[in-house]
């Protein structure tokens, strides 16, 4: 029993030590990325067609998830605001909630499963079939050929996606709303104008959004680079990519909205 | 995939996505509105300011010429001192009153110009010398129940005395 309790324990330290030292790699492997990005900027050819695959490619689910979202918005939003008399309202429900969370939050979700998990699952089998070790031969710089132009494909990709997420939600707002419900059209547009704020509101949430872009497409090129070069290795990895850059989503966006709108 | 083909799809991409920022900023946001022309500030001390915020309407007869730009305490008089930006195309008689009200029963609360037949105009700076405070609902309430308990004590007491 007590041999039991000592291996659970040991377990447990290895587990904690392992995250720890996996956290300090990350984070040097961040500075190592920004320190080598020079090449990705400089040929920005590498960074565009990265952005074709992670950004253009994930657009189709974007798109249609907003809509749905902003479509199921308007639904529920109108049925709680008509019972207290206030459903010229429903325009402000739409707009500031995809605005301010779901469109970065979601967006930044869809982006990790679509797109995160492909760069993880891409440069985990560069890896696996050793192209990574055969570019270092060649005096090329992984880092900078393959990773760096990755990760800002995800950095750029990530805000313009969840604008788009917004925009098509109080789109989906207003085809459920206005056209569907019939809500005055007029008052659903000048209210939500008049209460949503281009610095407090929209700029927030593109800020939002652009710490998601970071976070993912950090987790996405790290846990690729980190993959054990095996099969099973590779989908762990991807796995970890689509479970931790969620919850990173999720935690970052408590505290950046505990920053942001404490009610002032 | 076509080395061009590819290229336009990500031009493509990033119109659409700056498109989309320019949509949430202009339609759903307020910035086309929100600009005054060359604005000048004026000053209003109120005992009371309810709910007000900073960047909350000012408004004259229902239409909006300015913004609250600050709220702060004086610690002299214990007064609320409020700063508005108003709109350089529009001036005021001096004896124009600010009333904090609200928008609704339980809409956002603003400040509101009864304007008055002063021929001289606030400039820059100035101090709006009558005010309105906000309307506080439990105070409301209070002086309800106080009047309704006074009401109540002067007739309730006449039936008992034609009884005997």
């Amino acid at each position: 029993m007590p041999r039991r309790i000592l291996t659970g324990v040991r377990a447990l330290g290895r587990r904690v030590d392992d995250a720890i030292w996996r956290l300090g790699f990350a984070a040097r492997f961040l500075l190592m990325i920004l320190l080598y990005s020079g090449t990705a900027l400089r040929r920005f050819g590498l960074t565009v067609r990265q952005i074709y695959f992670s950004g253009v490619l994930s657009l189709i689910i974007i798109l249609v998830s907003g809509l749905f979202v902003g479509m199921v918005l308007g639904l529920q939003g109108y049925d709680t605001l008509q019972r207290y008399g206030s459903e010229e309202s429903l325009g402000v429900l739409v707009a500031l909630s995809l605005v301010r969370e779901l469109g970065p939050v979601v967006a930044g979700l869809l982006f990790a499963s679509r797109a995160g998990s492909a760069i993880t699952a891409e440069i985990g089998l560069m890896k696996a079939t050793e192209q990574l070790s055969a570019m270092e031969m060649m005096a090329v710089n992984p880092l900078a050929r393959v990773v760096a132009p990755r990760f800002w494909a995800g950095v750029i990709s990530m805000p313009l996606l969840a604008a788009m997420f917004s925009a098509m939600g109080v789109f989906g707002g207003y085809l459920v709303g206005v056209m569907l419900i019939g809500v005055d059209e007029g008052s659903f547009w000048s209210q939500m104008q008049s209460s949503v704020d281009v610095r407090e509101d929209i700029l927030n949430g593109v800020i939002k959004s652009f710490v998601f872009g970071v976070a993912i497409s950090l987790i996405a090129v790290f846990e690729g680079y980190d993959a054990e070069p095996t099969a099973e290795g590779v989908s762990g990895a991807t796995t970890r990519t689509v479970v931790i850059s969620s919850l990173a989503i999720l935690g970052l966006d408590f505290i950046l909205t505990a920053f942001m709108f404490r009610g002032t | 995939m076509n080395r061009t083909i590819l290229d336009l799809w990500v031009g493509f991409f990033v119109v659409a996505g700056i498109g989309a920022l320019l949509f949430l900023a202009m339609k759903v946001g307020n910035l086309s509105s929100a600009n005054l022309n060359d604005a000048y500030a004026l000053h209003a001390q109120f005992d009371n300011i309810g709910g007000l915020k900073v960047r909350a309407p000012v408004k004259s007869a229902g239409v909006v010429i300015g913004r609250v730009s600050a709220i702060r305490f004086d610690e002299r008089t214990y007064v609320a001192v409020v700063t508005m930006q108003i709109d350089g195309r529009y001036t005021f008689p001096r004896d124009t009153i600010a009333a904090i009200l609200t928008s609704g029963l339980l809409g956002e609360q603003y400040i509101g110009f009864s304007v008055g037949g002063d021929p001289d105009m606030l400039a820059a700076g100035d101090v709006l010398k009558k005010t309105q405070s906000a309307v506080v609902l439990e105070n409301l309430i209070g002086q309800f129940l106080f009047s309704k308990a006074a009401e109540g004590d002067s007739s309730a007491p006449a039936p008992q005395e034609k009884k005997p």
